[in-house]
């Protein structure tokens, strides 16, 4: 058996095309549709070389790998290390990286702190916040959407609903950067994210323990489960770390990809503005469009096919989410970022047994910060060119200095 | 193609034919009905699928789990013994003419 990146190497049809592209190339990273449409083009699945993987990037494919969890697994890990041949780099997650029976029962205590009932009840909270911020970025008129706007609002909220008392934006940040990091090869990004992740670990174990969260929040209801012998107390524990990896770098980069979006369409904008309803779908479809998770990864369980294409055992598959969302087979007008289509199925937020469990949190976030921007902001204009952060798994900006204009 | 009924809250029927293997949120959205929104895509997560299942259908439909089951304390409209989750459920040949009642609301 021959291994690469840490996941075996086997041996896939001579059908599949071979591509020798690197998807984690930072320019690629930065500035990914274009690969998105070459892989799309060149077939359902490509064989890259350098990793030893398929890549697949058309909507139906990437879907059925990307859903189906009893071929395609979790629980080998959803990044290019397979855990079955190698160590991962923390405790794999105990929802994200598992499969059922186990998941059903993590996901079941997750879900029901983060049901559509439990984040309703933040709703008016999520708006006062919202408008305080608005209200204090429309004051100082330029500034980093990033870092002042799309960065501030989570860490002011989702913490905090989480039952956190102390806050370190920082940490809280980074925490979600280094674990997307930690799914690409060996690279940079990942060795970088590896070195940081000693400093943040430590404060974060400690901010997921009973003691640390008010009684009241979605990491009581988690330890709740506990109590109740649903789950372990470790596995509580567990849990609130997971919603804190990935519960609030990818928010961030949501909120950040959506005002890219609005300011690069103000057309679009004025839709916003003229019916702050659109809050939601607006921010949905700069979901589909951005793909905030550009990909992640599934492991073969058994010899199979997928539209013919067979699959052997073992296959590590990178299913490129954000190329699945711009696939024309899929939508019209892909290419086009439109506040009224309605992206129902997009894959930005998962599919399935592991779809995003977080989405009802995020969706409040995203609601609350565009209905006060629609309400408030008369315009939004670039002051230069954004910058993109490249990242393993997520497709986010680094800075992007804009000013809102007063209506 | 299966042959299911979305029956909306207004007392309008349409008959849709679904493909196999679809879920009957899928077949709902891909005919543009109304009555169901599906937020989540079928992830369980958002409650916007929420069905009444007529009564002779309930016994031929695969067994409610945990997550469904917690799922359908969050519906809009009241939760009802007939109630499912439309993504839930995947048309299979068994359940031609299978007929759902719509609630008057999902968000
Ligand atoms: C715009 C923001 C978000 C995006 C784009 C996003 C994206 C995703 C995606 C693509 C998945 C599927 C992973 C897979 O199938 O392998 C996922 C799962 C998950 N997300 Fe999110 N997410 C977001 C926000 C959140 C938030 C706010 C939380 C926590 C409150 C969260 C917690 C989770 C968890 C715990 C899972 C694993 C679920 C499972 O495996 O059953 N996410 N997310
Ligand atoms: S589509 Fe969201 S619960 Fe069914």
């Amino acid at each position: 058996m021959q291994f690469v990146e840490d996941h075996i190497a086997t041996a896939v049809s001579h059908d599949i095309p071979v591509w020798d592209v690197d998807p984690y190339d930072v320019e690629i990273l930065k500035n990914p549709v274009p690969f998105y449409a070459e892989l799309r083009e060149r077939g359902a699945f490509v064989y890259i070389p350098r990793y030893a993987m398929l890549a697949c990037g058309r909507f139906d494919e990437t879907r059925e790998v990307f859903s189906d969890w009893e071929r395609f697994v979790s629980s080998r890990g959803v990044g290019l290390i397979d855990f079955s041949v190698a160590k991962p780099w923390r405790a794999p997650s105990i929802v994200l990286e598992v499969d059922p029976p186990y998941h059903t029962r993590t996901r079941t205590v997750i879900a029901r702190a983060l049901s559509p009932r439990a984040v309703s009840e933040l709703k008016d909270s999520f708006a006062a916040e919202a408008e305080k911020l608005v209200d204090e970025l429309l004051e100082i008129g330029e500034f980093d959407a990033v870092g002042d706007l799309s960065e501030a609002f989570p860490v002011k909220v989702f913490p905090a609903a989480v039952g956190l008392q102390e806050i370190n934006k920082r940490a809280l940040v980074d925490y979600g950067a280094v674990g997307f990091n930690a799914l690409g090869p060996d690279n940079e990004l990942r060795r970088t994210g590896w070195a940081k992740a000693s400093e943040i670990v430590p404060w974060i174990t400690a901010q997921c323990k009973r003691e640390a969260l008010l009684p009241a929040g979605f990491g009581a209801t988690i330890y709740a489960a506990a109590d109740a012998g649903e789950i372990t107390e470790e596995e509580a524990g567990m849990l609130v770390r997971s919603l804190l990896s990935a519960g609030v770098d990818t928010t961030v980069t949501g909120i950040g990809n959506t005002i890219w979006c609005l300011a690069e369409n103000p057309g679009e904008f004025e839709k916003l503005k003229a019916d702050p309803k659109l809050a939601r779908p607006a921010f949905e479809e700069a979901l589909r469009y951005t793909s905030p998770v550009h990909s992640f990864c599934r492991t073969a369980s058994l010899d199979t096919a997928v539209n013919g294409i067979a699959i052997p055992k073992d296959t590590k598959i990178l299913c490129v989410l954000g190329s699945a969302n711009l696939d024309e087979r899929k939508w019209q007008r892909a290419n086009r970022y439109e506040i009224e289509r309605k992206p129902v199925g997009h894959l930005a937020l998962g599919v399935g047994i592991h779809g995003c469990v977080g989405q009802n949190v995020a969706r409040a976030e995203a609601e609350a910060v565009f209905t006060v921007i629609a309400k408030k902001v008369g315009a939004i204009e670039l002051v230069d060119a954004p910058t993109w952060r490249p990242n393993n798994a997520i497709h986010a900006l680094d800075s992007m200095r804009v000013r809102f204009l007063k209506h | 193609m299966v042959s299911v009924i979305y029956r909306s809250h207004d007392g309008t029927a349409r008959e849709v034919a679904a493909e196999e293997g679809q879920t009957l949120m899928q077949a709902a959205i891909s005919n543009g009905i109304d009555g169901i929104i599906g937020e989540c895509g079928g992830s369980a997560m958002c409650a916007t699928c929420h069905v009444y299942v007529v009564e002779a259908f309930i016994d031929k439909l695969p067994p409610l789990t945990d997550i469904e089951d917690e799922m359908l304390e969050c519906t809009v409209a009241e939760r009802r013994s007939r109630s499912r989750l439309a993504c839930q459920i995947k048309i299979t040949n068994a359940l031609g003419g299978l007929a759902v009642d719509l609630p008057e609301a999902q968000a």
